[in-house]
């Protein structure tokens, strides 16, 4: 049964998280024994094509002026024609805005039934599960798509980066979109600058909540010493200390980081949500009975305008 | 130009409730857990309000699923919506079927705009608005956002977020992507998903409350719109995730730089 992986460029560049989505494929084509695809859309996208053959699997490059901005309504038949195309079984992407606002709609283009952030599969061939997160990961599902055609995206922090294995065909895909015929038209999009990491893709967050009292300052330092996204609780958004795509938690964003610093945060059940699949959690609390003790593998009763500082300062000395 | 909208109010867990998984893997316990309309349905509600306050118009509001999903029908009514609609179903649901029977819904209200919130928070899936978008044919905007802060002064007079474009015929809508924020203006009739800055929603008051009573909810059965209702994503068992050990306290900074330097290795 074989697989398609839609990729996802941003301005002529591969969004890392496409590598981690074709590591599912792969997973998936083995265990179904299908051979895996990849479709790649845009405009003037035939670098990123090639660069994507480079990780084995036969690329579609679906190139064409009506395709410059990543549209939904545009996107989702061209997927869903390459789909059929190959007889794709399972159509997966990563679960990022992208793929999250397309995945769906090239789903219901094909009558497939849809799990989002899948976090790993179970069993083989025509029975394959899917394990997903609900309540905001307070419980795993395992669940069935009963669906001839099953669509999928994956959390992208579960799955390793694909690695570089040697050239696969780049095929053009038909491109039968008629731009004047469109009811979105893109207006424009305006980058938030950071000179830090995405915080749903980073490898380290360092989190403030209530107990920064609006200052900052000191997780933000952190954060810069480790090269980390800086993340907040519902608090300290609430407060208006800090913007709110912040916020960490069940109605914010949900992290996995390798380490996850919360600093100053007491642990609402709304937060826990967002971070408790962290691989290694860090507390730093005035109060020694916060919850969120109960789940960091390593706790610091402290201040932590001084304890912040002081692991700066170490990992600067260390680098 | 008046704005006829649809919007949904989900009946979901309270996310301050704990969840817990039955033992059998079943389902979750529902002992002591509060219900309320999932957060981003009242975003949804919130901005059709607005909308409304702004343009003119009618704001319905639906909901799928047993007799008790009336309770957030009556909330959104009290938060202002006009009238109500409870598309009576028991038993499980997935954004696959819920399309289907808001499509069948669409077609009889004809609606210039659906909004609904881009995800709930009990299944997480984020597929509903995308899969109704599609079987409408409609342009999609997902996850509604502004570039004004939810401290801004037009927060504060309760602007919408959404605004309309060439000549009421079509909405700008701005939008949470990764790494920014994206314009797109989609032609109405149009489906919007919200996501959580798009606006900060309102409390009913006491009056609403009263005068949500009185305001009219219509049943239809889910099994009179013609669809299959069966789940196309069939949940095999539910589990919770491995409990954490965590507990561990370090003295100071220089012991919790050197377990996480030489036991966890991650720095």
């Amino acid at each position: 049964m074989n697989v398609l992986i839609v990729a996802e460029q941003f301005q002529g560049a591969v969004r890392k998280a496409t590598l981690n989505a074709l590591s599912a494929g792969r997973e998936l084509a083995r265990r179904t024994g299908g051979k895996l695809h990849l479709v790649v859309l845009g405009k003037g996208i035939g670098p990123v094509a090639s660069e994507l053959a480079q990780y084995g699997a036969e690329v579609h490059v679906a190139d064409a002026a009506a395709l410059e901005h990543p549209l939904a309504e545009a996107y989702a038949p061209v997927v869903a024609e390459v789909a059929k195309a190959v007889q794709a079984t399972y159509v997966g992407a990563a679960a990022t805005a992208y793929g999250k606002d397309l995945l769906p709609r090239a789903a219901a283009r094909l009558g497939a039934g849809m799990a989002t952030e899948v976090l790993g599969f179970g069993g083989e061939g025509a029975s394959v599960t899917f394990r997903r997160p609900m309540w905001a990961g307070n419980v795993l599902a395992e669940v069935e798509i009963a669906t001839p055609v099953k669509a999928f995206t994956v959390r992208a922090t579960e799955f390793a980066p694909a690695k570089k294995e040697g050239a696969g065909a780049v095929t053009p895909a038909p491109v039968n979109v008629d731009a004047g015929a469109l009811k979105t038209r893109y207006v424009g999009f305006k980058e938030v600058k950071s000179a830090r990491p995405e915080l749903t893709e980073a490898r380290v967050v360092v989190s403030g909540g209530r107990g920064t009292k609006g200052d900052f300052g000191p997780i933000e330092a952190l954060a810069d010493a480790l090269g980390a996204a800086v993340g907040a609780s519902r608090a300290a958004v609430d407060a208006g200390w800090v913007p709110n795509d912040w916020q960490v938690g069940q109605t914010g964003k949900v992290v996995a980081p390798e380490l996850y610093v919360a600093a100053g945060i007491s642990g609402a059940i709304q937060h826990l949500a967002g971070m408790k699949s962290s691989k290694v959690i860090v507390a730093v609390n005035k109060d020694p009975d916060a919850p969120i003790f109960q789940l960091a593998d390593y706790g610091l009763v402290g201040d932590l305008f001084k304890a912040l500082p002081e692991l700066a300062a170490k990992v600067k000395a260390s680098r | 130009m008046p704005l006829k909208i649809l919007v949904t109010a989900k009946r979901v867990e309270d996310p301050e409730s704990k969840i817990k998984v039955k033992p059998d893997g079943t389902g979750i316990v529902t002992d002591g857990v509060n219900y309320k309309m999932n957060p981003f349905d009242e975003i949804a509600v919130e901005e059709a309000l607005r909308l409304r306050e702004k343009h003119g118009g009618e704001v319905t509001v639906a909901s799928i699923g047993g007799e008790r999903s009336a309770t957030e029908i009556r909330a959104a009514l009290a938060m202002g919506a006009d009238r109500g609609v409870l598309i009576r179903h028991d038993g499980p649901l997935d954004p696959f079927v819920v399309s289907a029977l808001l499509a069948k819904l669409f077609e009889r209200e004809k609606p210039d705009l659906v909004i609904l919130g881009k995800q709930s928070i009990d299944d997480d899936q984020n597929q509903a608005g995308q899969f109704l978008a599609e079987r409408l044919g409609l342009p999609q905007a997902t996850f509604a956002s502004k570039t004004e802060s939810l401290e801004s002064e037009a927060e504060q007079k309760k602007e919408p977020g959404l605004v309309l474009a060439g000549g009421g015929k079509a909405l700008q809508v701005v939008r949470e992507v990764d790494g920014g924020v994206e314009t797109l203006e989609v032609t109405l009739p149009a489906v919007v998903t919200t996501d959580l800055r798009l606006n900060k929603p309102r409390f009913a008051s006491l009056p609403g409350i009263m005068k949500a009573k009185k305001k009219p909810l219509q049943e239809l059965p889910a099994a009179s719109l013609g669809v299959d209702l069966a789940p196309k994503v069939v949940v095999k068992r539910l589990a919770e995730p491995p409990a954490r050990k965590g507990g561990v306290k370090v003295q100071d900074v220089d012991e919790l730089w050197k377990k996480l330097h030489e036991e966890a290795k991650v720095l």
